[in-house]
């Protein structure tokens, strides 16, 4: 025993030794972290799995169009590397997954972060370690808005308020004596629509008759769809995230109701319009909005842009072509690997994001044509067009032209 | 005193080595390691309040998480609105939440072990719900956003004297959890070793045995449900410390889950128990989910599919495989091995066979 309790004193003193000489070396001073000669770093946290596993493939989309990239060389000769951690849709992972990034991995920035709570927990952090979190993958209006307290995050897709402003115009202008019915999510998403919808209505917003909510954990809204066919609505608003959308659109037939249907853009992806039709919706009446090229829309088989997806899109195993995030998540790298190239001999994490910030005017060859992807030191809303689309049956039609809220979100 | 000190049995010798090495180890490893840590301390609290209610006292829960939450809310609660210093929020935070523990136990005392899993695994599906009702007091879906404290001039300066490196919030952060853990853990090796330990043992082994022997069985059940649940808000408490940020997604029912795979990994009924199976449960997912893509000899297809579902499928399959060969956790396992090893060197004649067996560990 005596032998024993020896040996383990001299365990513990050395342990107490190693604690005491130890301390983690300082990493080298540099003035670009994550920049070498020949190479960039990047990462994201995105749900492969979980509840919102469906988006995953964003994060892998993007890592083809970067694969794409460095095989023609890469950024003025630095290829990129592309840290991809799983977070399932968990802002708790969210928070060690992004500090392993900028702390252990030392990526340059943080790129399409997906989830508004989980940008939302690492927003404080990376704008207090001046990492650059850009082009987070979400709607919320919060993350181009408040540019001015978090001048390190930035936002890219149109913001969920700027769609339902396009909403409340069309409203206006082909429907004025609309009854509108609201369903919303009860939550940041939700909310965030239907404040830009009464905005957008301004002093027409008495034509909304009735307006409910609904947990995303609810098993079902029909009973909230009920009550606004009991409210004689004639138009009827679903801001709701897929698995609801497609519930609604199915409750909505089997209510034997025939209101014209306003979806928002984030459920309105070909796949989910075929699930809720395979589910027995009648799917008539029925108008969203896009700023994307639809990779199952015929009339871009030969478009030029649209070729150049499918070729990138081909080098992911896992990808599916005909996914609409596919094709979002080759946008928005694009529009990365754009600002990193701007930013030639200068890479700094300053320097990117004052370009992305106040200087990117881009054409993206995945976007509708017309759109600009474009930001000033007035307006760090890079996308703030869309085009109103109506269901054809087995399609989405491009309704008019391009509708531009530039200017309506400070 | 040396005598003491020289006649201690050696698990205690290993309870100082293990207590040194967490006190040096984030001085060897870097500032976002100790972070990683400081989540599996935290971990290991919560799951040392499991095994309290479920390893001692024989009541299952599978609503732990809720409990986390409830001690998260509070503690950014109190640091946001009302403006306190976020660590004397940890310990009003485990006390209400044992509070509300207590209250719980109460009618959770007459729900026998299969509806009382039920009961508590609806109060963690319906916590995420409810917190975004209150929205004006808990921020709603939006969550609520701390500052992390900057360490004290104290330990400031103890940090740089020994390390000559600065101390950065991430590694205060830590020694705030493992200063919680030490307490916490050495409370719970107090309770279980004097007469509530072994009234909860009695109850868990034969409730109507107990009674008879004038065991308050209503008096038991309930406090140990209130001290596993002030277990669960210190956790919580600690949780929003260290992620800097709490919302409702923060606490899915995976978590509870999380929790209890780690006290039956680790071995119920133990105290060490704890500890080995937070490490095992949040290192695992992290581990598994970033090592299985990187290994090129994996198939894709087969890639793909554990990386879609997640740590779920590693810990099915551990889950599994530790039930064949190690049914009483990791630290059963450690435990039959140094019997046999001790029998080996000992030849056959086992000097210890006096001892008392060790508890019969049940579920």
């Amino acid at each position: 025993m005596g032998r024993n309790a020896a040996r383990l004193a001299a365990v513990a003193a050395f342990l107490v030794t190693l604690g005491a000489c130890g301390g983690s070396p300082a990493p080298a001073a540099q003035t670009d972290v994550g920049i070498t000669s020949n190479s960039i770093l990047l990462g994201t946290t995105n749900a492969l799995s979980g509840p919102a596993a469906a988006y995953g493939t964003i994060a892998n989309a993007e890592n083809a169009y970067f694969t794409y990239i460095n095989g023609q060389g890469g950024v003025n000769g630095r290829k990129i590397t592309f840290k991809i951690y799983d977070d399932a849709y968990n802002p708790a992972q969210t928070v060690p997954l992004t500090k392993q990034l900028v702390e252990q991995d030392q990526v340059f920035a943080t790129f399409s972060g997906l989830g508004t709570q989980d940008q939302t927990s690492v927003r404080d952090y990376l704008n207090s370690k001046k990492v650059p979190q850009l082009f987070v993958a979400t709607g919320a209006t919060t993350f181009n808005k408040d540019f001015s307290s978090n001048p390190w995050t930035l936002g890219w897709q149109p913001p969920y308020q700027g769609e339902s402003r396009i909403y409340a115009k069309d409203i206006l202008q082909n429907h004025p004596n609309a009854k509108i019915g609201v369903l919303y999510q009860n939550d940041d998403y939700g909310q965030d629509y239907l404040k830009g919808l009464t905005d957008g209505l301004g002093a027409s917003a008495s034509l909304i008759v009735d307006k409910e909510s609904f947990d995303v954990t609810a098993a079902s809204p029909a009973a909230q769809l009920a009550k606004l066919k009991a409210a004689n609505a004639d138009t009827v608003f679903l801001f709701a995230t897929p698995k609801p959308a497609v519930q609604s659109l199915v409750i909505i037939t089997a209510l034997h109701w025939t209101p014209t249907i306003y979806l928002n853009s984030v459920s309105n992806p070909q796949i989910y319009m075929a699930a809720a039709k395979k589910n027995g919706a009648a799917l008539a009446n029925v108008t969203s909005v896009s700023y994307i090229k639809d990779p199952t829309d015929p009339q871009w088989a030969s478009d030029s842009g649209m070729q150049q997806y499918k070729t990138i899109i081909a080098s992911c195993s896992t990808c599916k072509p005909d996914d609409g995030f596919n094709i979002y998540g080759v946008a928005v790298a694009y529009t990365m690997v754009d600002v990193l190239k701007q930013a030639g001999t200068n890479m700094t994490r300053k320097n990117v994001m004052d370009i992305a910030a106040n200087r990117l005017n881009e054409t993206n060859p995945f976007l509708l044509p017309g759109i600009k992807v474009k930001t000033a030191s007035s307006d760090h809303f890079a996308i703030m067009q869309e085009q109103v689309i109506t269901w054809n049956g087995t399609g989405w039609t491009l309704q008019g032209s391009i509708i531009d809220e530039r200017g309506t979100l400070k | 005193m040396l005598q003491r000190i020289r006649g201690a049995p050696p698990r205690y010798w290993l309870v100082g080595v293990v207590v040194l090495f967490f006190v040096g180890f984030p001085t060897v490893i870097s500032s976002f390691l100790a972070s990683e840590w400081a989540q599996a301390l935290i971990l290991a609290i919560a799951i040392m309040g499991l095994n309290i209610l479920v390893g001692y006292s024989g009541q299952l829960s599978l609503g732990h998480g809720a409990f986390m939450a409830l001690g998260a809310y509070t503690s950014a609660i109190l640091a946001h609105h009302f403006k306190m210093d976020i660590v004397a929020t940890i310990p009003i935070a485990g006390l209400l939440t044992g509070l509300v523990g207590f209250v719980f136990g109460i009618p959770a005392l007459r729900l026998s072990a299969l509806y009382l899993a039920l009961a508590t695994f609806a109060l963690a599906v319906v916590t995420p719900s409810l917190i975004k009702r209150p929205a004006g007091l808990t921020g709603g879906v939006q969550g609520i956003i701390l500052t992390q404290p900057d360490p004290p001039g104290f330990a400031q300066s103890a940090y740089g004297f020994l390390t000559g490196t600065a101390m950065t919030s991430d590694q205060w952060i830590y020694y705030i959890c493992l200063f919680c853990a030490l307490i916490l853990f050495w409370f719970a090796w107090n309770l279980v070793r004097h007469r509530p330990g072994r009234a909860m043992r009695a109850i868990r082994d034969g409730e109507v045995a107990a009674a008879a022997s004038g065991v308050n069985i209503a008096g038991y059940k309930t406090l140990a449900f209130g001290i596993s649940a002030f277990y669960a808000g210190i956790a919580g408490a600690l949780f929003a410390l260290a992620t800097g940020f709490v919302s409702p997604d923060t606490f899915p029912v995976s978590l509870s889950i999380q929790l209890l795979v780690g006290a039956v990994v680790g071995g119920l009924a133990s105290i060490p128990g704890p500890l080995l199976g937070a490490i095992f449960a949040y290192f695992l997912p992290i581990e598994s989910s970033q090592w299985v893509p990187s290994q090129s000899w994996i198939p894709d297809q087969i890639a793909s599919t554990v990386k879609n579902a997640g740590p779920a499928v590693t810990y099915g399959a551990v889950l599994i495989l530790i039930m064949i060969f190690a049914p009483n956790g990791i630290v059963g396992l450690v435990y039959r091995g140094y019997v046999a090893l001790n029998r080996r060197l000992r030849g056959a004649a086992d000097r210890e066979t006096g001892q008392m067996p060790p508890n019969p560990q049940t579920v």
